[in-house]
């Protein structure tokens, strides 16, 4: 499915998403990015350096909070900017359940040009773990 | 940090190969299931930073910009993008030193990165660090 402008008003909610964060995900991002850190992936080395345990890549959840925005849209092109304040961490337990981080979008301008901003949630527990997360997106006509 | 280093532009990172491999394993890390991926071709709105954190990486362990990297956490990312990095993409990045600046006792830096295509730029990012200062 392929959103179209004209299905898109301010102040509209984006489906939500709640995502398991596990420390195997994060030896997949780690892998998959090149972002050895250890911080990420031993307990004892996050530890030590003050953490409270692993802590997932900012990177990772930036790339996992974009989604609200590209499953809404369709089609992940549409996307023209997105950025992201990583304000606290995702600390994943050696758990199969990890921890979940809830996603969310909110339309927040449809601008002159026809793009469309969104602002985006990400709540772990209580703690925001991203601020001031915004996407542009422009959709088809 | 080194304020002369303000403005700096470092000399463009080794050409990086996208495949549909690589694509394929950022898309699987993401978790992400958007049909658009399923073929390999087209890379999620944040793989640049497969190609610029390392272009970054090299500017933060550059001697002149007196950066102590242990106390560096990398607070902010943004993202335009020009077109979508695909698969046969052959991508070199463009670092540069935008900013640095006190802030209390840490500092912030932001690096931008032009990412390009041969000559073609595909997109540009900004990555904000901070680095904290001594401990009160």
């Amino acid at each position: 499915m392929t959103l179209k402008i004209s299905d898109v008003s301010v102040g509209q909610d984006l489906p939500a998403l709640d995502l398991a964060f596990t420390r195997s995900d994060l030896v997949a991002y780690a892998n998959a990015s090149g972002d050895q850190n250890p911080i990420h992936q031993d307990e004892a080395f996050a530890k030590s350096v003050g953490l409270p345990d692993v802590i997932a890549h900012g990177m990772l959840t930036m790339g996992r909070a974009i989604r609200v925005v590209t499953d809404w849209a369709g089609d992940p092109t549409a996307v023209i900017d997105y950025s992201v304040r990583m304000t606290r961490p995702v600390v994943v337990p050696d758990t199969a359940e990890g921890s979940i981080v809830s996603f969310t979008g909110k339309v927040s301008q449809i601008n002159d040009d026809g793009t469309i901003q969104v602002d985006i949630g990400a709540v772990f527990g209580e703690t925001k773990v991203l601020g001031l997360a915004k996407a542009t997106v422009r959709l088809a006509q | 940090m080194n304020h002369d280093m303000i403005g700096h532009v470092y000399p463009p990172s080794k050409p990086f190969l996208v495949t549909s491999e690589n694509i394929s394993a950022f898309v699987k890390a993401l978790g992400d299931s958007n049909p658009a991926y399923a073929d390999g071709t087209v890379a999620p709105p944040t793989f640049p930073i497969v190609v610029t954190m390392n272009a970054m990486d090299a500017a933060f362990h550059d001697p002149a910009l007196q950066l102590d990297y242990s106390r560096l956490v990398h607070s902010d990312q943004k993202f335009e993008y020009i077109r979508p990095i695909r698969v046969g993409d052959e991508l070199t990045v463009s670092a540069s030193v935008e900013e640095i600046k006190p802030l209390g006792t840490n500092e912030i830096a932001t690096f931008k990165t032009d990412v390009f295509s041969g000559d073609e730029l595909v997109v540009t990012g900004w990555s904000k660090i901070v680095v904290r200062g001594p401990e009160a």
